[in-house]
């Protein structure tokens, strides 16, 4: 017999059978150190994944371990740590080449982030192969970071950015997508999933659609990278971007995912140490992909931390965090709404973990505030994304985000500041 | 929750939900625009300028509570001081939401003392005295808390 016929479901909620695997996700909390502190004096809530997430300590202890034990620089130490902290940094390479499912580990290049990612491909791909009159497609709910790059290429080539129009929902306009493809599109550079919203955008039908006419298409994939599988083959993306930070791995690392045959044409990115094969002054001959992007020596103990990262995503696994993220999106989103006064930003039909809001009276910068001393953590503010925010006619938002290790309890929480906020504003 | 009532006084509720002085007052002669880009504040300042003396002050724009309720405490305040007062004032208020000076003499604007304990605040709190600085520099570019 069934729990429901026995317990009555109040005020519509779901039943809590569907609220995740309260204990997968108590067991999960205890690999995060952090979520023990306290904030104010109250235990912290972090709600605020989108902007980074936490380490689990597998990740703490493996930047740890190799500074206590591999410490070298990379690629060119002849002894015994040299090839100890080489091996480790390729390793963990490989490790993010399943995570995505690239082709090779050649087409796995570490950055500092996203943003680098980006720059990375404006400045490199875009600035050889734009010129002036030549048209890239982003949208109008991307992040800055998949803006500005952009832009500045735009002022270096000539070339002029089109923009996918958003519907009051917070979805792109597919038709709309459809038909800014001309003659000059060269390039499309979108979100996987919008760091405003939590949108999911349909970028496989957007990457066939653009690929029929020869175009290729880079996702900005940071706010998807930790919530859902991605296979860069199946998407057949030509680039995918995403940072350490917000897969539970550290910061000052990322990927640039990018087909072997684009990486082969495209000219460096910077000049320096281990990206060149030989340098004379009559002439310089690069290194192979991947080392030909990666100029300097690298964060080395970052990427040894991301591979960590990645480990521990794979031993938790996606169907479980996808299962819980999206019943305590359901659950947020029907226990905030329910309080008078606010209004959800980004009704989308497929959404990450990810819940903007108002309230009416109060600015967000305010409820972030009153949320803090509560120990909610969220962001306020416009979540660098200006365009976006304008297209909604605000100038910020209150965004709650979920990660694997979030519970119900914080959701209760969340509400209860909410509810606070409005007793001190008097609305 | 001591230091939420620190922050969120009555005076500066009421100065939310009611600004005084917001509008442009007929004879205003300067003007700046102030811009706080980590939340999207915006306002403008206007001031009426006479024989160095601001006859009258007023603003417009969109804000959280502290940076409203500044803006409206900072209209009230400088009605018929000199640039000098103005601008040691302005001295005073910073000193006082940094944690550096006293909340003593400074009228109405001690609701603000609170915002001390929140330095992600200041900047909230400043918005509105940085754009007046600019106002009476005369400088028409808008001002950033950056």
């Amino acid at each position: 017999m069934s729990r429901s016929e026995h317990e009555p479901v109040r005020n519509h909620m779901p039943p809590a059978e569907l609220i995740g695997d309260d204990f997968l996700v108590s067991l999960w909390r205890n690999d995060f150190p952090i979520l023990q502190v306290t904030v104010h004096g109250v235990p912290l809530a972090y709600l605020d994944n989108a902007a980074t997430t936490q380490k689990p300590l597998n990740v703490i202890d493996a930047e740890n371990h190799y500074y206590r034990n591999n410490n070298a620089n990379v690629h060119r130490g002849i002894h015994a740590l040299s090839q100890r902290a080489t091996d480790a940094f390729e390793a963990a390479r490989v490790k993010v080449q399943h995570l995505v499912n690239a082709a090779s580990a050649n087409e796995i290049i570490f950055v500092r982030g996203t943003t680098e990612a980006i720059n990375l491909v404006a400045q490199s791909y875009g600035r050889s192969f734009f010129k002036a009159g030549d048209e890239i497609i982003v949208s109008g709910m991307e992040h800055h970071s998949n803006i500005v790059p952009w832009q500045i290429l735009c002022e270096q080539t000539g070339a002029v950015l089109r923009i996918i129009p958003v519907n009051h929902s917070g979805e792109l306009e597919f038709e709309a997508y459809n038909r800014l493809f001309n003659q000059h599109t060269r390039l499309v550079a979108v979100t996987h999933v919008s760091n405003a919203l939590g949108t999911v955008n349909p970028v496989r039908a957007m990457i066939d659609l653009a690929h029929i006419r020869g175009v290729p298409v880079l996702l900005d994939g940071a706010q998807a990278i930790a919530h859902m599988p991605v296979d860069v083959q199946g998407l057949d993306c030509d680039f995918y971007a995403f940072s350490g930070h917000k897969l539970y791995g550290p910061t000052g690392i990322g990927v640039l995912y990018a087909k072997s045959a684009l990486l082969d044409i495209m000219p460096p990115y910077q000049g320096g140490g281990d990206m060149i094969r030989s340098v004379s002054f009559d002439g310089t001959v690069y290194n192979s992909i991947p080392y030909k992007f990666e100029a300097g020596t690298p964060n080395i103990a970052g990427a040894i931390g991301l591979g960590a990262a990645v480990d521990y995503l794979s031993n938790v696994g996606f169907d479980k965090v996808i299962r819980h993220e999206q019943a305590l999106l359901s659950y947020a989103t029907q226990s905030v709404m329910r309080v008078p006064g606010v209004r959800i930003i980004g009704n989308a039909l497929e959404k990450t973990g990810i819940l903007s809001f108002v309230l009416e009276g109060v600015h967000p910068h305010d409820i972030g505030s009153i949320l803090d001393l509560q120990g909610v953590a969220i962001r306020a503010g416009h979540h660098c994304a200006m365009p976006l925010m304008k297209h909604f006619g605000l100038s910020a938002t209150a965004r709650a985000s979920f990660g694997l290790y979030n519970t119900k309890d914080e959701v209760d929480k969340l509400v209860a500041a909410i509810f606070h906020v409005k007793e001190v504003f008097g609305v | 929750m001591n230091d939420l009532r620190e922050l969120y006084q009555e005076t500066i509720l009421d100065h939310y939900r009611q600004p005084r002085n917001f509008s442009r007052p007929a004879h205003a002669n300067c003007m700046a625009s102030g811009h706080n880009p980590l939340c999207g504040d915006q306002l403008k300042l206007y001031l009426q300028l006479e024989d160095g003396i601001i006859r009258n002050a007023g603003f417009e724009g969109s804000g959280c509570a502290i940076s409203t309720a500044s803006a409206s405490l900072l209209t009230e305040a400088i009605k018929g001081k000199s640039k000098a007062q103005a601008l040691d004032l302005m001295s005073r208020f910073q000193d006082m939401v940094t944690g550096h000076g006293t909340s003593a003499d400074m009228g109405k604007l001690a609701a603000l003392a609170g915002v001390c304990e929140f330095p992600q605040r200041v900047k909230c709190a400043t918005l509105a005295w940085h754009t007046m600085k600019a106002a009476l520099e005369d400088v028409h570019e808008a001002v950033t808390t950056e």
